[in-house]
């Protein structure tokens, strides 16, 4: 019972920082209807924007509350005008092109970047210990203060994302350029104006999941985005593509199925069962747990 | 008819390099992971062959003919590992290629030189298949079948443990062939395997795993992997509880491992090809050099480029006597006419170094077998903050007991096998 206890415990941190590159992928899907490729570098960047200051600005010698809030801050920020810049100088002119032709855009870009941080970077750094690294025992079960920082700063993320979009003059923009980009532009609605926030909310949020794999996972990678990138587009996908609470869900959901099958039944089998349960969702439906339904119009 | 073919090729180069020096100069092929995740492995190779080079050219090259090195970088990819070999083959014609450190990558590049002809040295991709693929690739480090044997029998006999769980990386060859060979001899010991799970290269969570590891209660938790996870697996595994020790191979053998693994990975131990402290002149000349020119100590795998580079060298100069064959390794024209010639200089090149016998290399006398694997000892070292601390010399399968190599008795650092200096840090049940 423990036993499974703990493993909740690594599935929920797990499922956390996968739907926090999800919501990346969901959103400007749920806008621009394409698959953002270049979202697994943005994460990527982030983390290198975080160890890079945690090195520099003498976060890693002396680590203060402040400091570490410091390198969120900076990894969240870097993220945001990473996704800017690429939205404006690669998206933005793709605008009137097909879908394919974005989204071979998004997979140059993603290319792009992974070898700029390469060549740059050329090989895994280690990210300096800023949290310190403790750990409580519950009743068999231990709980790290990393596990109750992820768990918390991705509920509070959340908090915050729903008051935005649900609250705000600027999420019922983005909801309805969502709903049709077309229409919303027919009603005064600055529509490149909702797409910029859209990446910009985004890739904030996978800065932030940047910062905490950084500090679960202390070493930064070029080609780190790749597998997590993957991961968080499969539970995007999972939870209904487009749909905000659906990303969370599926990432959740892929976190603790990859744990639970870890766990109990082979390791070798991991990745295999995570896909196996995407190809089941799909099938029986189609548009993800809380996907909508969409008639193509004609 | 040759001599006309070397005053013609003499005067084309002659014309072709335009300056008072003959351009002429022998290519050696070096493909390697100079960047991505697995960089200091093909960074410290690069620069133990780059030391072994610039001697041999300080001496006049081979017959007098200067060595250039023509080094690909395959971002620790293996399909890059493929691409950069194909790349050497077409554009550089070399006579030989050393490389890879990982069995994986070497395993996707090994069948296109042993397709050419070209004989290839691998330093230290110790994966049992490697050298199976043709009788054109070579190594000059010791193979997996042993280095488990070893890490088993150091565990079982040393440490004495009983009960030990194996965490493998299932996306390489090297890993997943190590934990059965651990296994294999474990077992045979006497000991038991509580559990053994996989990853994958590139995973960051382990905890689950992990989990299931600890469940079992072993008192050593084998890990075959690289550098790369090895570090962030022991940070989890002590988050997590685990107190027992941690043990693994020569894949660990980089300075990231403890700026990775922090506490959580001193006090483990890994096999591993050759140690700084062990005081035989050979060792310590290499050291005082590679010391001299990078300004650090240099790791096993510099050690083994070091060595692979000179083995090489050394056959080629023997080869070279024959002034036929020096003219081939020099000839880099593709005129269909001197492929012959060049062919017949590797087959050469490939037959002598299938006899080199007791050669006193850096890492300890090699000879190359039958399989073209190198037999030699293997050393236990320890994981400290300061770096790694010899621990024990374990002979070659089917040698005597007593190691050849000689043990570091006398240095300060040096410690009995059994009470190592600082111990683990909690010691098993």
């Amino acid at each position: 019972m423990t036993q499974f206890v703990q493993q909740l415990v690594n599935g929920l941190s797990l499922g956390a920082i996968y739907a926090l590159v999800a919501l990346g992928y969901t959103m400007v899907y749920g806008t621009l209807q394409f698959i953002n490729f270049a979202h697994s570098e943005v994460f990527m960047a982030g983390a290198f924007a975080a160890m890079v200051v945690a090195v520099h600005a003498g976060v890693a010698e002396n680590p203060t509350w402040a400091g570490v809030a410091l390198v969120a801050v900076a990894a969240m920020l870097f993220s945001m005008v990473l996704a800017i810049v690429v939205e404006r100088v690669a998206y933005r002119p793709m605008r009137k092109s097909s879908r394919l032709n974005v989204l071979i855009t998004a997979i140059g870009v993603s290319i792009f970047l992974q070898n700029v941080a390469l060549v740059s970077f050329g090989t895994v750094l280690p990210f300096p210990e800023i949290v310190p690294r403790t750990a409580w025992e519950l009743g068999g079960v231990r709980v790290s203060l990393n596990n109750v920082l992820i768990l918390g700063v991705t509920l509070a993320l959340m908090v915050a994302l729903t008051y935005v979009v649900e609250r705000t003059k600027i999420g019922l923009a983005m909801r309805a350029v969502s709903h049709s980009r077309d229409t919303a532009a027919l009603m005064g609605i600055p529509v490149d104006r909702v797409i910029v926030a859209t990446f910009a909310v985004g890739s904030l949020l996978a800065g932030a999941a940047a910062f905490l794999f950084c500090i679960e996972n202390p070493r930064v990678d070029p080609a780190m985005g790749a597998n997590i990138g993957l991961k968080a587009f499969v539970a995007a996908v999972v939870g209904g593509i487009g749909s905000i609470p659906g990303a969370v869900v599926g990432a959740i959901v892929l976190g603790l199925a990859e744990t639970m099958v870890s766990g109990y039944f082979t390791s070798t089998w991991r990745d295999a069962i995570a896909f196996l349960l995407l190809i089941v969702v799909l099938l029986y439906k189609p548009s993800g747990l809380f996907g909508r339904h969409q008639m193509e119009k004609v | 008819m040759s001599m006309l073919r070397a005053l013609a090729l003499s005067f084309l180069a002659a014309c072709t390099g335009g300056g008072a020096e003959a351009p002429r100069e022998i290519v050696v092929g070096q493909y390697g992971s100079l960047t991505g995740t697995a960089a200091t492995f093909g960074i410290s190779t690069q620069e133990g062959i780059e030391i072994a080079t610039t001697e041999q050219n300080a001496k006049g090259g081979i017959a007098g003919v200067k060595i250039r090195m023509v080094v690909e970088d395959d971002q620790s990819k293996h399909e890059e590992a493929a691409t950069a070999v194909s790349k050497i083959l077409s554009t550089d014609h070399p006579v030989a290629v050393l490389g890879e450190v990982s069995s994986s990558r070497s395993l996707a590049a090994a069948p296109l030189l042993q397709k050419a002809g070209v004989p290839m040295i691998s330093p230290s991709s110790t994966s049992e298949k490697v050298t199976l693929v043709g009788d054109h690739i070579f190594r000059v480090c010791f193979i997996d079948p042993f280095q488990g044997q070893v890490i088993a029998d150091f565990a079982y006999n040393d440490k004495q443990i009983r009960k030990a769980a194996i965490l493998k990386d299932v996306k390489n060859d090297y890993s997943v062939g190590l934990a059965q060979v651990f296994t294999k001899h474990f077992t045979g010991f006497g000991g038991t395997i509580t559990g053994e799970e996989a990853y994958g290269e590139g995973d960051f969570d382990f905890k689950a795993q992990l989990t299931s590891i600890i469940a079992g209660q072993p008192e050593a938790l084998i890990l075959t992997g690289y550098y790369t996870e090895v570090g962030l697996i022991a940070r989890q595994a002590r988050e997590l509880g685990f107190t027992g020790i941690f043990l693994g191979g020569d894949g660990w053998d980089s300075e990231k491992l403890v700026e990775q693994g922090k506490d959580a990975i001193i006090g483990a131990y890994y096999t591993n090809h050759y140690s700084v402290d062990d005081p035989s002149p050979a060792v310590q000349a290499f050291i005082q050099k590679y010391e001299a020119a990078y300004k650090k100590k240099p790791d096993g795998l510099a050690a083994l480029g070091y060595d692979a580079a000179k083995i090489l060298y050394l056959a080629m100069e023997e080869v070279a006597a024959d002034p036929k064959m020096a003219e081939a390794f020099a000839d880099r024209s593709t005129v269909p006419a001197t492929e012959g010639s060049r062919k017949a200089a590797r087959t050469a090149l490939r037959d002598r170094l299938a006899r080199i016998e007791n050669f006193a290399g850096v890492t300890g006398s090699i000879t190359i077998d039958k399989d073209r694997n190198a037999v030699k000892p293997a050393v236990v070292v320890e994981v400290t903050a300061q770096g790694p601390k010899y621990v024990a010399t374990k002979a070659p399968l089917g040698a005597a007991p007593a190691a050849p190599a000689p043990g570091p008795e006398g240095e300060p650092v040096a410690a009995p096998p059994v009470e190592g200096g600082v111990p683990a840090p909690a010691p098993p049940q």
